[in-house]
């Protein structure tokens, strides 16, 4: 934690309202807030999505969508910042007020090497000539700690990790020494353990250079590790704020206690013994070739799934724990064979690996999929009764089209959602309902197996919490297996049974949940678990009973 | 953590149907001053064409003599100094020299002086005129050599003025604007329904397919069109039907080539794996996933393919390859115009102008519709 330096505050923000223009009116996002940033300090705006707190820094940077406005005070050491000419604003923004945003891999300009888009803002703002520019540039990749920076100054930025380009990105935030960094969920992209790196990298730079950090996130962990002070928002109030540590010790607002409590918690009841075995896979493998020579012969191939096997019993759940690129969500596919694999795949005593797309399409009713991506996953223009109950249209071509609206409202009151909402469309529901509309499309089949694709890594804790429930629930009524993929720790605990810990491909250790996160054997594995109860809080250790 | 401008709905009110993307468009669409204006104008223009030929008064292949190259003009027809060579030249015919023309509203009286008795069924010429009606004979004198004739006007209108064969120029080109409307939304039509499916199933089923598909699509595209339109031509004859094949083969392609591209982006989107992991037949996952999805392009597409159609079938008249006299369209009565520039800038004109007000209608509902369907909007 930084030491609070009292020089007074650099950022003052004064009932600072934020409304937008949209087709349904006017939307009152941010409502009358008030905020200070001292110097030195570290605040965090904690919230989850669509409390207003990205979009009240948005307006700090003047950086709204053009539908958007401001209104209020935002005083930079006694500089009005709210209603200057994007011109004069742009003295502060880039070298007194800089930003680092949550997508590393579209901050960065993909036709410019990172030295030229470092070198920018010295040039402009700072008034150095070019050389100096590619000096400083390079001193900046040191202080971010990119390995060999006179090489990787000449990069492009598709030739760097998520990680990396965050680095950059922090690099470029760092060049004119500002007095405020405001940092927008900058690590919520990246895996766990390159996330650890990189806000040990924030807290150690902030440290030596004695900037104010503005922490903008919906992870209470990153908020209870770094933050001196905490503001909590939601729906555009800032309801809570103080001390961070007196905040978690006792939460005054309801709102702050949820967002305390939202971790996953609770544990699965354990598959009865001897259960039929549901999936068998043994040795799948998955290859993609990268390059191929002249004749189509393969010079460099990635083997995404290296000889892996999985074995799901009836109400048993397998949790697939890696990072991204570990091949989980491949595996997950080629035991549906949706993805070309060699190896053995059994589905109850049935052969998978010889059946063409045709031959599976009757099978399919029993292996179903959940996807991360509850926006992608809805196909827009069609209405969420009409999305859940496709697959009938091709497993149960008979029944009426009646009797179809009639088994759409039971899937929906079976993953509690209003029937009624059943002529909506995907656009009109919030995250956290359509993933329950993706789910509800996987159970009207009645499937005896699901692959769970990271279903709750898009969601907000608290939303979280209520899939993990319903997911529990619709495992434990119909003796569903799962195999559960994700890269997040605490909500593969709260439902596996089993775990297996993927890197590149192979899987490096697996056992029983217990097992795994209390004596895990590997290096790998215990890097992630650290890296993931670095931000776990004790009471959520305290759920998984030793 | 996906955040934007736009919060989540968290309580939806009343539950009973869903605004679809295409009811938010509409409204989006509706809230667009210029794009309403077009969409009126050319509705407006559209029934023009399709009832104003009933309602001129002139078939649009009725010549009259009379009247070759007469200007555009708010007044009836015959002008008062029209009146009086005509009838000289009736008079010459009936062998009697008009003396003492008067005209009286909507009528005329002249008294025809011959050497000789004037032979009255001679008369008839008076009503052969496009001028005149019947010609009545009021008084009689010198054994007929001196006749009192009462004509009466046939008053015409010609809003545009008439062409180089003496064709009423406002008829005209509202049978024009028929035809090119008429090839505008067929050619389009068709470019379009073979363009998405084509280019959606190439797109979806990709591979070896998809390389196969586009292959042929660029072998068409690299024929001349011009080249291609002369070929069909030679062996089919002039018809009309030829100009709807020949531009739809062509426009085809591009639209292919689009709902290809966005279907290669689609088929990536987690909705379509999750209708493959529900087992849909290929044929349901083109038609209920990836088509739907691609008509937001499609639709701002053919805003713009429509207007290129009309210019190609008018290049196609222009050249004399489209579509025949009597029949004519907007491009065949702007190249005539063109050749009469001098003398008479009507011809030009007023085809021009509603060729003009056509593309600008049709371009403006196209930006409209883009703004409108612009997925960013979401």
């Amino acid at each position: 934690m930084a030491d609070v330096r009292s020089t007074g505050p650099v950022l003052t923000v004064r009932n600072l309202n934020v409304r937008f223009r949209t087709g349904d009116g006017i939307l009152h996002a941010v409502k009358g807030i008030d905020l200070d940033v001292n110097a030195g300090e570290t605040v965090a705006i904690v919230g989850e999505s669509g409390s207003g707190k990205s979009q009240t820094m948005m307006s700090v940077m003047g950086l709204l969508a053009s539908n958007g406005w401001a209104e209020g005070s935002v005083k930079y050491r006694g500089d009005e910042l709210v209603g200057l000419s994007p011109e004069k604003l742009n003295r502060y923004r880039g070298s007194k007020l800089t930003m680092i945003f949550q997508e590393p891999m579209t901050s960065l300009d993909p036709l410019y090497r990172i030295g030229e888009q470092l070198a920018l803002p010295l040039t402009t703002h700072g008034g150095m000539s070019k050389a100096q520019a590619r000096q400083r540039a390079i001193e900046l990749l040191e202080l971010v700690r990119i390995p060999d920076p006179q090489r990787r100054i000449d990069s492009y930025p598709h030739e760097m990790s998520g990680g990396q380009r965050q680095r950059v990105m922090i690099a470029m935030a760092l060049a004119n020494d500002p007095d405020v960094l405001i940092a927008d969920e900058p690590t919520t992209a990246l895996d766990v353990t390159v996330q650890a790196r990189i806000l040990e990298l924030l807290a150690d730079l902030q440290k030596r250079l004695g900037m104010s950090i503005v922490f903008i996130t919906h992870d209470l962990g990153i908020v209870r590790r770094f933050a001196d002070r905490t503001y909590v928002m939601k729906r555009g109030e800032v309801v809570e704020s103080g001390a961070t540590a007196e905040i978690f010790a006792a939460p005054k607002h309801p709102y702050t206690r949820m967002l305390i409590d939202a971790e996953p918690t609770g544990r699965k009841e354990p598959a009865p013994a001897g259960a039929p075995v549901v999936l068998d896979a043994r040795d799948v493998r998955v290859s993609f070739v990268l390059k191929s020579g002249l004749f189509g012969k393969p010079l460099h191939v990635l083997n995404a799934v290296d000889g892996v096997s999985l074995t799901v019993r009836e109400g048993e759940t397998v949790g697939v724990v890696g990072e991204s690129g570990s091949g989980k969500s491949t595996l997950g596919r080629a035991v549906l064979r949706l993805q070309q694999a060699s190896g053995l795949v059994r589905f109850e005593d049935r052969n998978l690996m010889p059946l063409d797309r045709a031959g599976m399409r009757p099978l399919r009713r029993h292996l179903q999929l959940v996807f991360q991506d509850p926006f992608g996953s809805l196909s827009p223009r069609m209405t969420a009764g009409e999305i859940v109950t496709e697959g009938l249209l091709v497993h149960e071509p008979r029944i009426s089209r009646k009797d179809r609206d009639r088994r759409a409202a039971q899937a929906f009151e079976e993953v509690r959602l209003e029937p009624a909402w059943r002529n909506r469309f995907p656009h009109e529901f919030s995250g956290g309902q359509r993933q329950r509309i993706a789910i509800a499309r996987a159970m009207i089949l009645h499937p005896k197996l699901v692959v769970l694709d990271e279903p709750t890594s898009a969601l907000d804790r608290s939303v979280q919490k209520e899939i993990v429930e319903l997911l529990r629930d619709l495992q434990k009524a119909h003796g569903l297996a799962y195999v559960f993929i994700s890269h997040d720790l605490a909500v593969v605990r709260a439902l596996s049974d089993e775990i297996m810990v993927m890197k590149s491909g192979k899987v490096v250790e697996r056992g029983s949940a217990d097992a795994i996160f209390e004596h895990p054997q590997e290096d790998y594995t215990r890097d992630l678990i650290a890296a993931a109860f670095l931000k776990e809080r004790e009471s959520a250790i305290a759920a998984f009973p030793a | 953590m996906a955040e934007g401008a736009a919060l989540p709905i968290e309580t939806l009110a009343d539950p009973v149907t869903g605004r679809s993307l295409w009811v938010e468009a509409r409204g989006r669409l509706l809230n667009n001053k210029a794009a309403v204006t077009s969409i009126v104008v050319l509705g407006l223009i559209a029934i023009a064409c399709i009832f104003g030929p009933f309602f001129t008064g002139h078939p649009f292949d009725q010549v009259y003599p009379d009247y070759v190259k007469v200007p555009a003009s708010l007044e009836a027809y015959p002008k008062a100094d029209q009146i009086t060579p005509q009838i000289e030249r009736i008079g010459a015919r009936v062998r009697g020299k008009p003396e003492d023309i008067q005209v009286k509203g909507d009528s005329v009286t002249v008294t025809l002086v011959g050497q000789r008795p004037i032979d009255e069924r001679l008369l008839a010429y008076f009503d052969r005129s496009d001028m005149f009606g019947v010609a009545k004979v009021v008084d009689k004198a010198d054994e007929g050599k001196r006749l009192v004739v009462d004509v009466p006007l046939k008053k015409k209108y010609f809003l545009f003025g008439t062409d180089t064969n003496g064709r009423d120029l406002l008829t005209r080109t509202m049978k024009a604007g028929q035809i090119s409307l008429a090839i505008g939304l067929l050619a389009t039509f068709v470019a379009i329904l073979i363009g998405v499916v084509y280019g959606a199933t190439s797109g979806y089923l990709g591979g070896r397919a998809d390389l196969v598909m586009m292959r042929i699509v660029d072998v068409i595209y690299s024929l001349p069109f011009i080249f291609f339109v002369i070929m069909l031509v030679v062996f089919f004859g002039r018809n009309f039907i030829l100009m709807f094949i020949a531009v739809g083969a062509v426009e085809w392609l591009d639209m292919a080539r689009i709902v290809r591209g966005q279907t290669l982006s689609i088929k990536r989107q987690e909705y379509v794996q999750a209708a493959e992991a529900l087992g849909v037949e290929t044929k349901g996952i083109i038609r209920r996933h990836v088509i739907p999805n691609t008509l937001g392009p499609v639709v701002v597409y053919m805003t713009l393919l429509v207007p290129k159609v009309i210019l190609l079938e008018s290049f196609l008249s222009f050249l004399g390859l489209g579509v025949q006299e009597p029949n004519t369209s907007l491009g065949v009565l702007i190249s005539e115009g063109a050749k009469n520039i001098q003398g008479a800038t009507w011809m030009l004109l007023y085809p021009s102008l509603t060729l003009i007000a056509i593309l600008f209608c049709l371009n403006f509902i196209g930006d409209g519709l883009r703004d409108a369907l612009d997925p960013k909007d979401r």
